[in-house]
């Protein structure tokens, strides 16, 4: 089983999107490091818009992770609600 | 907001209608009259359809994120700039590694932004085309981001000031120039498969993370933005080289080993430009973040096994140069950098030999090779230097014909015997750094035979100025070349010990820092 | 009150680029534009020859045969480099936008007038395959011209013409239904009225003088089909029904009148660089017009009934005096 990531750029709205993350996916680990965040996770990552929205306080388009996305690994998949990255087929 | 339709539509049948059924069957011409350049590299293609979308943003919703994007970006360039931000990089010998960024990388987003313009008019199919002239868009941006966080640098720092005229001269910069002509003049699955997936996908992790996160430990705010910010792109660029690869693979049986020879040739000629890098993160930022072993050890062997093991269902194994290069992870800063310390006198940015603590770094991270086989080279230079020996090399040296590099490379198996490979055609002899750069030549000599060499360039006589005077008595071919490249002598190159650069630079930051 | 703000005063050693104050005529501060764009495509010391056009090298002159001493005199008057581009362009979409939600939310497209509506989707809906077209012909000439202070608005502009497409779609929608496209999409596969332009577009795609295309597109099609579509037919919608299709259509208004600034700008510099590229210019514009003008009549008759034969001469008459206005001998 490979790792998928997914790294942002270190700021407010980031803080949020990373909170959010982690609470949907358990396995997932983070890699702090000078403005930039870097999570990992075993196979599989998702990041809901709803989880974001509740941390966020605020309406969240998942289409706005580009302004803040650095890199990523691993095949996406993306609805209205959900933004995953995966090694499934 | 993208565009909303009515809310029973999701993102994918929405983004649908907004782009691939904008496309029809024409009748008036032919396809092929359309789309002239499919055929001839073999590959086949049944169903344009069946190419996935990788991110699926319609313009408005690319405007409103990358204007967001250029506000915040250009913000922090004006505050950096405004607050002399420069001055507060660890020394002024990091500045050298930007140098190098704008001469040696900034033009190739340029033609990244000509290439997929090209490709984005010439696939057939409505999906790739429209992922492929976004791309397009971002790559200017890229250059033209690059070019303005540089601009104040060039304002207090020599070396930036040629950069247009230099990338298409200069023997070093062949490197990085004849990589992306070489993909450009391909056909366009080629180029897809260069760029789109060898460079963005496997490689340029290693060109940009690493890097501008050296920036950001040193201290580089306007670097780190544009970075990053060029990155978000990258992320986009990324999955459309990937999908491209899944597409082309699950197309036609007959395209996997087309396939798997591109990658062989452009993973190769992608990791003989990062050899630039590699010195880059060893030895040219002051502060480094990690060194090229390891971020080799995460982004190729790492991430880029994980892909390669993804792949291998089609049939696809790692490229054939990839044990070689994992192999080389030990050697490939120290051999670069030795090459430039050499030929310090003829590249405009500046050298030197690391000091002994970067040394006892360079140990640690390179336990096996770094005291027995380079050591001891950087301790003698650095002891003739101190005894007013400094040697610069005033011989050309001998260019690999495909990836124009110095043939400095060892053999895979001996760090201390240079690599030599030749190959003959139409009754010439062809010389190569690898086995990787002469499997590739001996595949296409019609193309490499054409290869703009600057060392034989040099030699026939056609880098120098008109008023250069080869019959007169004083004349000195090596300056006349800088002076053709542009290059001020005493002022662009040597050591970075007693250049002006180093003098200004401390200067100005006792300036800032004391009453 | 005087504030008294300690920074570091250095002197710069230069202000700009060599290449730039060479262009500028020395050594002064440049503009983001400047810098951006002046000599930033190589122009020297190819490697190799393209594989699929082993007869010019990667960036070639020779590829139009309009001829120029210096292909940086075709400045964009807009000084559109990525940012102010993307940063114009973010504007004019947040407009669009709210434009587009007022409608949806106020149901204004519910009781827009039955034959207004008829009028409107069948008239625009097709238009969104002709910006497609625009796209693909706006990403030829950045391919395939010289010098990136003309290459590079070309690539905006064709990509101003997909969001064009889009915004059309999305007119679709809120006026009408996803088989309204469908339609659409059937009435320029196979109604006679759209066939000569259908024949247009498709005939520009194979193009291979890169600034013949640009004459025939940016000057000559969007010259016609702008005015018709955004002027004269949107006028005669709004007596109809009111100024609704006029807030869906806004951007391509605004934008159209934003970009034929840098067009014109192009025709003076390329026709007043000598009598050659004058004649040539001239020409390619009139045998261009001609189809166009063909190709749109029936449209213009099919939105605007009687009215459309005079509109037609009336637009082209404009055209023939912006081209003339503009260096053109048309």
């Amino acid at each position: 089983m490979s790792n998928v990531f997914i790294a942002f750029q270190k700021n407010e709205e980031t803080r949020s999107i990373i909170e959010a993350i982690l609470a949907d996916n358990p396995n997932a680990t983070v890699d702090d490091q000078p403005g930039m965040v870097r999570i990992d996770a075993p196979n599989t990552m998702t990041i809901k818009r709803e989880t974001v929205e509740e941390v966020m306080g605020r309406r969240f388009n998942l289409q706005e992770l580009h302004i803040n996305l650095i890199t990523l690994t691993g095949h996406i998949d993306e609805t209205d609600d959900e933004f995953t990255l995966s090694w499934k087929h | 907001m993208d565009m909303k339709v009515a809310k029973k539509l999701g993102l994918k049948e929405r983004y649908n209608l907004m782009t691939r059924d904008l496309d029809w069957e024409p009748s008036y011409q032919a396809k092929e009259a359309i789309y002239p350049f499919l055929e001839y590299e073999g590959i086949k293609i049944h169903d344009w359809s069946k190419f996935e979308d990788p991110f699926r943003l319609t313009m408005d919703a690319y405007w409103k994120y990358q204007a967001e994007k250029e506000r915040k970006l250009y913000a922090i360039l004006d505050a950096f700039n405004q607050s002399n931000g420069h001055l507060g990089v660890t020394d002024a010998r990091y500045i050298n590694n930007l140098k190098l960024f704008l001469t040696g990388v900034t033009p190739l987003e340029y033609m990244a932004h000509r290439g997929f313009a090209h490709v984005g008019r010439q696939l057939a199919g409505a999906g790739p085309r429209v992922a492929c002239l976004m791309q397009s868009l971002d790559e200017i941006r890229h250059a033209q981001t690059q070019i303005h966080s540089m601009s104040n640098y060039n304002k207090y720092y020599n070396g930036f000031q040629n950069w247009r005229h230099q990338h298409d001269r200069v023997w070093y910069l062949s490197v990085p120039k004849s990589f992306f002509d070489d993909a450009v003049t391909s056909g366009p699955f080629e180029f897809m498969v260069a760029i789109g997936f060898a460079f963005e996908y496997v490689l340029t992790n290693l060109l940009f993370v690493p890097f501008i996160s050296g920036a950001a430990y040193n201290g580089d705010m306007g670097a780190m933005a544009f970075g990053f910010s060029a990155q978000s792109d990258e992320s986009r660029h990324m999955t459309l080289g990937l999908e491209m690869i899944k597409f082309l693979l699950e197309q036609d049986p007959a395209n996997v080993p087309i396939v798997q020879r591109w990658l062989d040739k452009w993973f190769w000629r992608g990791y003989r430009v990062l050899t630039l890098v590699a010195m880059m993160q060893d030895y040219m930022l002051p502060k480094r973040v990690m060194s090229w072993k390891e971020a080799w050890e995460i982004y190729a062997e790492q991430n880029g096994g994980a892909l390669f093991a993804d792949l291998a269902r089609y049939g696809i194994k790692p490229p054939a140069g990839w044990v070689q290069a994992c192999k080389d992870k030990d050697h490939l800063s120290h051999q670069a950098w030795a090459v430039f310390y050499n030929y310090g006198a003829a590249a405009p940015f500046h050298t030197w030999t690391p000091s002994a603590e970067e040394m006892d770094w360079l140990s640690s991270k390179y336990p096996d090779t770094f005291d027995k086989y380079y050591r001891p080279r950087y301790e003698h230079w650095a002891e003739q230097a101190k005894e007013g020996n400094r040697f610069y090399n005033g011989t050309l040296p001998m260019l690999c014909t495909t990836c124009q590099i110095p043939m400095f490379f060892t053999e895979p198996d001996d760090p201390t015997k240079i690599c030599y490979r030749e190959s003959d055609y139409k009754g010439d002899k062809y010389h190569f750094c690898s086995d990787g750069c002469k499997d590739i030549f001996d595949h296409e000599p019609e193309k490499y035979i054409q290869s703009w060499l600057p060392v034989h360039q040099i030699y026939q006589g056609n880098c120098f100025g008109p008023d250069a005077d080869p019959t007169s008595p004083d004349f000195n071919p090596l300056m006349e070349v800088l002076k053709w490249y542009k290059l001020e002598f005493g002022q662009d190159n040597l050591d970075y010990e007693g250049s002006p650069d180093k003098k200004n630079f401390e200067a100005w930051r006792a300036q800032a820092t004391k009453n | 009150m005087q504030i008294d703000l300690r920074t570091v005063s250095i002197t710069p050693l230069r202000q700009t680029f060599n290449h730039i104050a060479d262009r500028l005529g020395g050594d002064k501060a440049a503009s983001r534009y400047i810098e951006a764009t002046m000599d930033v495509q190589a122009n020297a010391n190819f490697h190799y020859r393209p594989t699929w056009d082993p007869d010019h090298m990667i960036f070639d002159p020779a590829r139009t045969a309009i001829k120029m001493k210096d292909w940086y005199a075709f400045k964009d008057p807009r000084q559109f480099y990525y940012g102010a581009y993307t940063i114009a362009r973010a504007k004019m979409q947040e407009t669009a936008e709210a434009d587009f939600e007022f409608v949806e939310s106020r149901g204004l497209a519910a009781n827009f007038n039955a034959a207004a509506k008829k009028t409107a989707l069948e008239f625009y809906l097709p238009l969104r395959h002709v910006a497609w077209g625009a796209n693909m012909n706006g990403a030829s000439m950045c391919a395939y011209g010289y010098g990136t202070a003309i290459t590079q608005p070309c690539l905006y502009n064709g990509m101003d013409q997909l969001g064009i497409a889009q915004y059309i779609t999305r007119l679709g929608f809120t006026l009408g239904e996803p088989s309204d496209l469908d339609a659409a999409k059937k009435a320029w596969m196979t109604a006679p009225q759209w066939q000569e332009l259908r024949r247009l577009v498709e005939d520009m795609l194979v193009v291979k003088d890169w600034f013949e295309l640009f004459v025939a597109q940016n000057v000559v099609l969007d010259g016609l089909l702008f005015p018709l579509a955004y002027q004269h037919v949107d006028n005669a919608l709004q007596t109809q029904g009111g100024p609704v299709v006029s807030m869906l259509t806004r951007f391509q208004s605004e934008w159209f009148a934003e970009s034929s600034k840098w067009v014109d700008a192009c025709l003076k510099v390329g026709a007043g660089e000598t009598a050659e590229n004058k004649a040539l210019m001239s020409e390619w514009t009139k045998k261009w017009r001609d189809r166009a003008v063909k190709a749109l009549a029936p449209l213009a008759t099919q939105a605007l009934g009687a009215q459309g034969d005079s509109v037609m001469a009336e637009l082209t008459d404009q055209f023939n005096a912006r081209c003339n206005k503009a260096g053109l001998a048309v």
